[in-house]
């Protein structure tokens, strides 16, 4: 069996408003378009994403919360119905999708063996999150490839963002491995806004893009500092400014996923590609990519 | 007992342990037989209709009301998955949540109902009806806990609750779910090896139990700030189970409370505890009044002579 790989890692937000903008037969709601720039944006990950060949798609999500340790994924088919706790009225996305147990067993292993408390998810009646949806939805719009999903541990409450980052690290180290040991190709995605202060009013056309700004200038500073710092290939840095940033915008950073992307990709020093930035209801949104290819050049 | 329309008010705990598995703990166990005790209350009440709060249902746009009429749905819990799964039907009272948005909006809130097959009911809530409302003979409607909340809007939202109770003409029941110290173990533990995660965290249970069991909503309303610094995993901005419980039923401390369990579910502070208008028996402090609306004349409070702590005039004093 010759050796797995990461084939890309994406930053990869999960606004429910970018699939009810697209109108997909899953979703119930309809809409009249709206955040462009982001969809164009996904666009632009989905082209960067059609010359590579890859088995799975990894994900880990903030809206599987967990507190006991970190949970995967282990049933292999879900087909259900998910509904926004917060957007009820734009998401309600039919899903039927797969999962590759196997790998989910094996990162699930291989991050016991690094000290982490973990756990397999059995109950076939579980209701995936709509973080996992969503981005599954946006980056893979077919669901013609398995995921693997992994939960948040929000160490980061009941302890700090350095604990949190801590075990995010372990996590990524642990994930990259069982990837290589499992000889398959995987496209792994944090699931995550960057700034995510909400406005806490909705427009009455939630897609009417004279409404749409940053919730605040400080936010848009921040996300900027941490883009550039992506696109400078300064990951190391971007994880210590982590908890600063994360504290400052209150952002969705604090679920850990960027830090799990950034340390399976063993913390990238290339250039990351934006493919968009933008803001739904006031939070920092943005979609990017880290081609390891690239390291190679 | 008081004549009002709230005519009971609950306090529960929402993790799904006394629901799914109360006999691999005692104190689950005896969680569980609390709630039987508070249903039987319940029933005993009057109530026509149960408002529900949960800290477990977060919102970020204002405030939403469950309104979907009959919530069907086979429920996993996202942490405690392995305990297995639960059916739910239920009963909301889409009128009655209308109202309430309506009487939100004329106290300046941002609120909606939401009405939709498959909406995700919180794990809080669900135990909540299953257990006190197992067969749906009252009709129920659930707020949402806004993240950002704090305590201004909290109180407003309260009150504005209360309006729609007063408008409907109903005898209403509020239940809150929530845990008072929040903060869960997060490693795996044995059940039966359950105990508060820590002693701080119990002295401050105990010290809001015993309000809560003289009846002093008010007060502990009043120390929700504290109890949020000192207790609580600050997961949200605020702590605001009871300032939406007293501001519902009547920002004072004219209850009679019934403590009917405490005990620690996976580390967290668990309290079942029920509060009945009483008649105006209150002592001697603040809130121990009615939260007077129009000049009636003052209510004797303090009697200035006896008051321990003044003494007798000096001698020399004055004249
Ligand atoms: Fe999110």
């Amino acid at each position: 069996m010759s050796k797995g790989e990461i084939v890309m890692g994406a930053l990869a937000p999960h606004p429910p408003h970018l699939v009810y903008a697209e109108n997909p037969p899953q979703n119930e709601a309809t809409a009249e378009g709206g955040w462009e720039e982001l969809r164009w944006g996904y666009e632009r990950l989905r082209d960067s994403l059609s010359e590579k060949d890859y088995d799975v798609i990894i994900i880990h999500t903030p809206h599987w919360a967990t507190f006991v340790g970190t949970h995967f994924l282990g049933v292999e088919k879900f087909k259900s119905l998910s509904v926004d706790p917060i957007f009820p009225n734009i998401f309600r996305y039919n899903y039927d999708l797969t999962v590759d147990v196997e790998l989910s067993k094996a990162i699930h292993d291989s991050a016991a063996e690094e000290g982490l408390l973990v756990k397999m998810m059995e109950n076939p009646d579980f209701r995936i999150d709509y973080g996992t949806i969503t981005s599954g939805h946006l980056v893979n719009p077919k669901w013609d490839k398995p995921i693997v999903c992994i939960s948040s541990n929000r160490s980061k409450f009941y302890f700090n963002s350095e604990l949190m980052q801590a075990n995010m690290i372990k996590l990524g180290k642990a994930t990259r491995r069982a990837v290589e040991a499992s000889g398959k190709k995987a496209l792994l995605l944090s699931s995550n806004s960057l700034s995510h202060r909400h406005f806490t009013t909705e427009p009455e056309i939630p897609e009417d893009m004279s409404k749409e700004h940053i919730t605040n200038h400080n936010q848009y500073l921040w996300d900027m500092k941490m883009i550039n710092l992506m696109k400078e290939g300064k990951t190391k840095e971007l994880i210590d400014l982590m908890p600063d940033f994360t504290e400052q915008t209150v952002a969705e950073t604090e679920a850990g996923c960027l830090t799990w992307l950034m340390s399976a990709l063993d913390f990238p020093d290339y250039k990351a590609t934006v493919h968009a930035y933008g803001t739904v209801i006031g939070t920092g949104n943005a979609i990017i990519g880290w081609d390891p290819k690239k390291a190679k050049i | 007992m008081r004549d009002d329309n709230v005519c009971k008010g609950i306090l529960v705990p929402g993790l799904p342990h006394p629901l799914l598995c109360p006999e691999k703990n005692e104190g689950w166990q005896r969680v569980r037989d609390a709630y039987e005790k508070a249903r039987l209350e319940l029933e005993e009440s009057g109530a026509e209709i149960l408002v529900l709060y949960s800290t477990f249902w977060p919102s970020i746009l204002g405030h939403q009301i469950q309104a979907y009429p009959e919530p069907e749905w086979t429920y996993v819990d996202e942490e405690f998955h392995d305990l297995g799964s639960i059916d739910y039907k239920f009963r909301m009272d889409p009128e009655f949540a209308e109202l309430a948005v309506t009487k939100c909006k004329e106290r300046g809130l941002h609120a909606r109902t939401v009405s939709y097959y498959g909406f995700p009911i919180d794990t809080g809530s669900i135990v909540a009806l299953k257990l006190l409302n197992p067969e749906n003979k009252l009709p129920a409607i659930i707020v949402s806990s806004n993240m950002y909340a704090n305590r201004a809007e909290s109180i407003v939202l309260g009150k504005s609750v209360r309006d729609a109770i007063d408008a409907s003409g109903k005898k209403a029941a509020v239940v809150v779910v929530s845990a008072l110290s929040n903060r869960l173990h997060t490693v795996e533990i044995d059940p039966k090896e359950d105990r508060i995660h820590s002693l701080k965290d119990h002295e401050w249970n105990s010290k809001f139990l015993e309000y809560l069991d003289k009846g002093r909503l008010e007060d502990v309303s009043q120390l929700s700030r504290q109890f949020h610094n000192e207790a609580r995993v600050p997961k949200v901005v605020s702590f605001k189970p009871f300032w939406i419980m007293a501001s519902i039923m009547g920002q004072n401390n004219l209850y009679d409370g019934n403590v009917l369990a405490y005990e620690p579910i996976c580390g967290t502070g668990a309290a079942v505890v029920t509060l009945t208008p009483a008649e105006d028996t209150a002592g001697d402090l603040e809130y121990d009044e009615d939260d007077p609306e129009f000049y009636k004349g003052d209510r004797e409070v303090l009697d200035f002579y006896d008051q321990p702590g003044m003494g007798p005039l000096e001698e020399r004093d004055g004249d």
